[in-house]
C-alpha cells in the first residue's frame, strides 16, 4: 500500500510506546455492537496501473467535448484554457495547501485572493467582491438571502429566464428558510414582465443576462423600478466572458452581482467544481457571505494579506453568521485569476469579440437551414433556435452524427410546451469546419 | 519596508541573523512580489487570439461602456508571478500539516492525472446522457462505495462542500418532518460542534439549543434526554467528536432521539478515523455528510473546492435532492426533474448540474487504490499516529480530559503554558519557524487554549518523531522562560506577525488606483 508509510515494525514500536497491545485497544470507546470485524464489501487495494486502466476505460465511454464539433452551453462553456493555467494550479503549494488561517505562511494564496477580488469587482463593475462561492447557482441563493437581511423584506422576485437550475437552488434555499419567492414562467420569445411584480414588499429582483436563452437584458429600467420601491437588483450571469464586451451589471445599476466563473480558466468537469463570483457595493460588505482577503501590515510594517471580517462567519458567530459557508473555490478562483491575468483587459475584450463573432456566424448558418428559426435579436455567444421536430430527438440525432449541438429546452424546463427549442452556444473553440458540420448535420436531421 | 508600484521594495529588507540588509528586500530564494495591479498593463496579453473580422454586432446596444481595469501579463511574467506567490505558501507537500478537524493527508498525483482525462474533465453536464455513460458510471461507483462504507441505503452526491452537505442533510430532515405534517422548531447542537452546525440549523429557521459536554469531553446523554421534546427536529452531532473522542453513548443517544420523533444528523468531518471499522448506519444515524477532501484525499486547494455527499437512512432517502443517477438494463440514466423521480419526493436542488465530478474522480481513485483493506488500515494508522503523539507529549503538554485513548486527533490545552508568558498563539507561531504548519488552535471552544493535532495516516514514524521532538523542545523552551523566541514569532516566515485587527477595522479588500496601498516611502538605496 504505497500511500501508507508505517511498517508493521513501526506499528509495533508505536503500540509499545503508547502502552497498548494492539489497535483494538485504541478503539475501546467504540461500542462493541458497532465494531465491524470483516472488511466492507468493496474490492481490495489496486496498483496504480490497475486504477489508471480502470478509470481510463470508464472515461473512454464518454464523448469528450474536444473530440467533436461542440456547441453546448446553458450555464457551462468550453473555452480554450492556456496550458500555463493548469500547470500553475497544480503546483503543490497551491494545490495541497489549506485555508489560509496562518497568514504568515500563506501569503501566496492570500495575495492571489486579493487580486482575484479586485479582478471580479472590475469585471462586474462593482466595488467589492468576495473570495468566491461554490458556484454561480449557490451564489445566487446566497445573494437572495443577503437581500432579505439587508431589506428585512421577505419576497424575492425571480425572472422567468433565470437558468432553471439556479432558480431551483434559490427556491429550495428560500423555501427551507421560510422566505417567499415569486417566479415568472420562462419567455423564450419576447420579454418577461419582471417589472410588474416589483412592489414595496419586494426584497430583491433576480435577473440573468445573458439569460438562459441567450438574450441580453437591459437592466437599467429594472434597477430603476427596484430602487424606487426600496428593493435590490441581483444580476446573474453564467458566461463571465460576456462581460468583456457587454455592459457591466454594476454600470446598469445592480446592487449584487453573482455569476459563474467557470468559463475563465476552468474546464467543464461535467458540472463541477466551478467557481461562484460574488460582488456588491462597499456599504453591504458586512452582510456578504463567504470569505474575504484583506490587506494589512506585518510586525515590520511590510504589506501583507489576511482573511478578514471574520466576525460575519460561523466559526465566530455560530448561529448568527451571515451564512453557513466556511469554504470557497480557492483553486478554481486561482485558475480564473491566472487566465484573467494572461488575458488582461485587451485580451478579454478580444476573446469576447471572437465569441460574439462566432455566434453571429453560427446563428446565420443555422438560420439558413430549412426548418430552423432564430429567436434572439440581442445575444452574446449563445442563442436559441426553434426546429421543426422535437428538440430532444434532434439533439440526440445530432450526437449520433458526431455533433454536440446544444441543449434541448425540455432538458432544463421539463414541462413547458417549448419542446421545439434548442439552446446553442458558440465560443472561440469553434472553427469554420465545426459550423459547417453542424449546419450540414442539422439539415440532414430536419430533412 | 514596503513596495512601490514597480514591484520592488522601496527600502532595504531587515537584516537576518548575522546578515545584512538587502537592497531589494528579497532574501535569496524568497522574493518579494508585487500585485498584478502594480506590474501588469491593460494592453499586454499572454494569450494569442485570432484577429476579429468586422462582423456586425448583435448586442442590442448593450456594448460595454467602461473599460474594466484588468492588468495583463505576457506568459513568462505571469508564470513567474504565480510561481513566486506559490513559494509563499505552506502545503502538505511541503511538510506536516497537523490541522485537527481539518485532515491534511497526502494528495496522490494519480488522482490529479485521472481527473484530467478528457472523458472526465472535458465533458459538459448537459450533453446527451448517451454520451456520458462513463461519467454516470463513475458517480455510481463512488456513490456505492460511500453507501457500503457507511452502511447507509442512499446518498445525495451533489452538495459542493462539507457545510453544503450539512445543509443538505438538515434539509432532508426538515422535508421529512414537513411530509408528516410535523413542524418542529429546535435543533440540538453540542457546545463542541463546528460553527457550521449551528449556522446551518439557523439558516433553516431552527432555534439552536446548545448541549453541554461532560467532564470527559463527550456529549452528556442525560442532557440530551432532558432537552428532547416534541419541538425538537433533530440533533447535530460530530462523531468522532471535535475533542478527538468517540461518543461512547451514541447508540443510546440515537435511540432517544428517534423515540422523541426527531432525526439524528452526524457531522461526518471525522469519518477518516473509523473508515472500514465502524459503519455510521449501525449507530442509528439518519444523515451524514462526507468531506471527500478530508477522508478521500481530494486536495484542499487553499480553501476549496471540496465536495460533501450526504448519506441518508431509509427514513430520509425518499427526500434526497435532485439529481441522482440510476442504472438500468440500457445503461445509466440521470434523474434531473421531480417528474422523473417516481415515488420519491426530492426536497429540491442543492446546486446547478450534478455536483463536484472532478472531486468524485479523485475520490474514486483513492478508494480503488486503497481498497477495503487499505481504507481500514488508513483509519487505523491515523488513530495510531494520534495516540503516539499523545503518549509522547503528555508529560510536557496538557491533556484536558486525562490520559485516555483518542481517535485520529489529539486535543491538548494551554495549561502547560501557564505562567510561562507564552500564549497559545505564540506557541503556534513559533512552530512556523521550525518548519511546521501550526495545529488547529482555540477549537473546540469547550477547552481553554485548545491545540488540536491531527497527524493523519500519511506521516512516517520518522516524521512523527521529529515533530514530537520539536514540540517537546518548544514546550521546554516556553517553560524555561525563553519568551522572545515566541513573542516575536514567526521570525523566518515570508511575513512576521500580521496585524489582523487593522485589517478588520480599516478593511482594504481590493486594490484601487486612487489610494496606493502604502504611503509613498522614502527611498535612499540605489534603483
Amino acid at each position: 500500500m504505497r500511500y501508507l508509510p508505517l511498517s508493521d515494525a513501526d506499528r509495533e514500536a508505536m503500540f509499545a510506546r503508547i502502552g497498548v497491545d494492539g489497535i483494538d485497544d485504541l478503539f475501546a470507546d467504540v461500542p462493541r455492537a458497532a465494531w465491524r470485524d470483516a472488511l466492507v464489501d468493496l474490492p481490495r487495494a489496486k496498483s496504480e496501473l490497475e486504477v489508471e486502466r480502470l478509470l481510463s476505460r470508464m472515461a473512454g465511454k464518454n464523448v469528450a467535448a474536444g473530440s467533436v464539433p461542440f456547441f453546448v452551453g446553458a450555464g457551462a462553456y468550453r473555452h480554450h484554457v492556456p496550458a500555463s493555467v493548469d500547470h500553475l494550479i497544480q503546483r503543490s503549494e497551491f494545490l495541497t495547501s489549506y485555508t489560509p488561517y496562518q497568514p504568515e505562511i500563506t501569503q501566496g494564496t492570500l495575495q492571489m485572493l486579493f487580486e482575484f477580488q479586485t479582478q471580479v469587482a472590475e469585471l462586474t463593475g462593482m466595488e467589492v467582491a468576495n473570495a468566491s462561492m461554490y458556484d454561480g447557482s449557490t451564489g445566487t441563493g446566497e445573494a437572495v438571502l443577503m437581500a432579505h437581511r439587508l431589506t428585512r423584506r421577505e419576497k424575492a422576485v425571480l425572472a422567468g429566464n433565470l437558468h432553471p437550475q439556479y432558480r431551483a437552488v434559490v427556491e429550495n434555499l428560500a423555501h427551507m428558510g421560510g422566505h417567499e419567492v415569486v417566479t415568472l414562467p420562462p419567455v423564450p420569445v419576447g420579454e418577461d414582465d419582471v417589472m410588474a411584480l416589483i412592489d414595496d414588499d419586494t426584497s430583491c429582483v433576480v435577473v440573468q443576462t445573458p439569460d438562459v436563452f441567450g438574450h441580453l437584458v437591459d437592466l437599467r429600467p429594472i434597477a430603476e423600478k427596484a430602487h424606487a420601491h426600496g428593493a435590490l437588483l441581483i444580476a446573474v450571469f453564467t458566461e463571465a466572458v460576456s462581460l468583456g464586451l457587454v455592459e457591466s451589471p454594476g454600470a446598469m445599476g445592480a446592487d449584487i452581482v453573482v455569476g459563474e466563473g467557470q468559463s475563465i480558466g476552468n474546464g467543464l468537469n461535467f458540472g463541477g467544481p466551478y467557481v461562484g463570483l460574488f460582488a456588491t457595493r462597499s456599504k453591504f460588505v458586512r452582510q456578504m457571505p463567504g470569505r474575504l482577503a484583506g490587506q494589512t501590515v506585518d510586525a515590520e510594517g511590510r504589506r501583507g494579506f489576511v482573511l478578514t471580517l471574520s466576525t460575519r462567519e460561523q466559526h465566530i458567530r455560530r448561529e448568527k453568521a451571515t451564512s453557513n459557508i466556511c469554504t470557497n473555490s480557492g483553486l478554481c478562483a486561482l485558475a480564473f485569476s491566472i487566465h484573467m491575468t494572461l488575458l488582461g483587459a485587451e485580451g478579454l475584450k478580444r476573446l469576447a469579440r471572437i465569441n460574439h463573432a462566432n455566434a453571429v456566424k453560427l446563428a446565420k448558418a443555422l438560420a439558413a437551414v430549412p426548418g430552423v428559426e432564430l429567436l434572439n435579436h440581442a445575444y452574446f455567444n449563445e442563442f436559441t433556435i426553434r426546429v421543426s421536430k422535437a428538440a430532444a430527438n434532434v439533439v440526440e440525432a445530432l450526437a449520433e452524427k458526431g455533433v454536440l449541438g446544444g441543449v434541448p429546452v425540455t432538458r432544463l424546463f421539463r414541462q413547458n410546451g417549448h419542446d421545439d427549442l434548442v439552446i446553442v452556444a458558440a465560443t472561440e473553440i469553434n472553427t469554420d469546419d465545426d459550423r459547417a458540420a453542424y449546419a450540414a448535420a442539422l439539415q440532414e436531421v430536419l430533412a | 519596508m514596503s513596495m512601490n508600484t514597480q514591484g520592488r521594495p522601496t527600502s532595504p529588507g531587515e537584516a537576518g541573523e548575522g546578515g545584512h540588509t538587502t537592497f531589494t528586500g528579497n532574501r535569496a530564494l524568497m522574493i518579494e512580489e508585487a500585485l498584478i495591479y502594480e506590474t501588469g498593463r491593460p494592453d499586454v496579453t499572454g494569450v494569442d487570439l485570432a484577429d476579429v473580422d468586422d462582423t456586425e454586432l448583435h448586442l442590442g446596444g448593450l456594448e460595454r461602456s467602461d473599460a474594466p481595469n484588468l492588468p495583463g501579463m505576457s506568459e513568462p511574467e505571469a508564470v513567474r508571478h504565480y510561481v513566486r506567490l506559490s513559494q509563499k505558501n505552506y502545503a502538505i507537500d511541503t511538510g506536516l500539516y497537523p490541522l485537527g478537524s481539518c485532515t491534511m493527508k497526502h494528495n496522490p498525483r494519480l488522482n490529479e492525472k485521472v481527473a484530467r482525462l478528457p472523458g472526465f474533465g472535458d465533458v459538459h453536464p448537459l450533453q446527451p446522457v448517451s454520451t456520458v455513460q462513463g461519467a454516470l458510471e463513475l458517480i455510481d461507483l463512488v456513490a456505492n462505495g460511500l453507501k457500503e462504507l457507511t452502511g447507509m441505503p442512499a446518498v445525495a452526491m451533489s452538495p459542493k462542500a462539507g457545510a453544503h452537505g450539512e445543509l443538505c442533510g438538515m434539509m432532508a430532515i426538515k422535508a421529512a418532518l414537513e411530509a408528516r405534517g410535523d413542524a418542529r422548531s429546535v435543533v440540538l447542537v453540542p457546545e463542541s460542534a463546528h460553527g457550521t452546525n449551528p449556522a446551518t440549523a439557523a439558516l433553516l429557521g431552527y432555534e439552536v439549543a446548545s448541549i453541554p459536554a461532560r467532564e470527559d469531553g463527550t456529549v452528556d446523554v442525560a442532557a440530551v434526554k432532558e432537552r428532547l421534546s416534541p419541538e425538537v427536529a433533530g440533533i447535530m452531532l460530530t462523531n468522532p467528536n471535535t475533542c478527538g473522542l468517540f461518543e461512547r453513548d451514541i447508540i443510546e443517544i440515537a435511540d432517544a432521539v428517534h423515540a422523541a420523533g426527531a432525526y439524528f444528523y452526524c457531522d461526518g468531518a471525522n469519518l477518516n478515523a473509523i473508515l472500514g471499522r465502524v459503519r455510521p448506519g449501525d449507530l442509528g444515524i439518519d444523515a451524514m455528510h462526507i468531506n471527500l477532501h478530508k477522508t478521500f484525499s481530494t486536495p484542499h486547494g487553499g480553501g476549496g473546492p471540496g465536495a460533501g455527499p450526504v448519506v441518508l437512512s431509509e427514513a430520509l432517502a425518499p427526500f434526497a435532492p435532485l439529481p441522482w443517477v440510476v442504472s438500468g438494463k440500457d445503461g445509466f440514466d440521470l434523474i434531473e426533474h421531480a417528474g422523473q423521480a417516481g415515488a420519491a419526493k426530492p426536497f429540491g436542488r442543492m446546486t446547478a448540474f450534478h455536483g463536484q465530478m472532478g472531486m468524485f474522480v479523485r475520490a474514486a481513485a483513492w478508494m480503488l487504490s486503497h481498497g477495503a483493506d487499505g481504507m481500514r488500515q488508513a483509519a487505523e494508522d491515523a488513530v495510531l499516529s494520534a495516540n503516539y503523539i499523545r503518549a509522547c507529549l503528555k508529560d510536557v503538554m496538557s491533556l484536558p480530559f486525562g490520559d485516555r485513548p483518542c481517535m485520529h486527533e489529539v486535543l491538548f490545552d494551554d495549561q502547560f503554558l501557564n505562567g510561562s508568558g507564552v500564549t497559545t498563539l505564540d506557541f503556534a507561531k513559533a512552530m512556523i519557524d521550525e518548519g511546521y504548519h501550526p495545529m488547529t488552535m482555540y477549537f473546540p471552544l469547550v477547552v481553554h487554549g485548545a491545540l488540536l493535532i491531527e497527524p493523519t495516516e500519511s506521516e512516517s514514524k520518522a516524521s512523527l518523531d521529529l515533530f514530537i521532538a520539536t514540540l517537546r523542545d518548544l514546550a521546554m523552551a516556553a517553560k524555561r522562560g525563553d519568551t522572545e523566541r515566541f513573542a516575536g514569532a514567526p521570525w523566518y516566515a515570508p511575513r512576521r506577525r500580521l496585524d489582523e485587527t487593522r485589517a478588520a477595522r480599516q478593511p482594504v479588500l481590493r486594490w484601487t488606483p486612487q489610494a496606493p496601498s502604502e504611503p509613498e516611502p522614502k527611498r535612499d538605496a540605489a534603483e
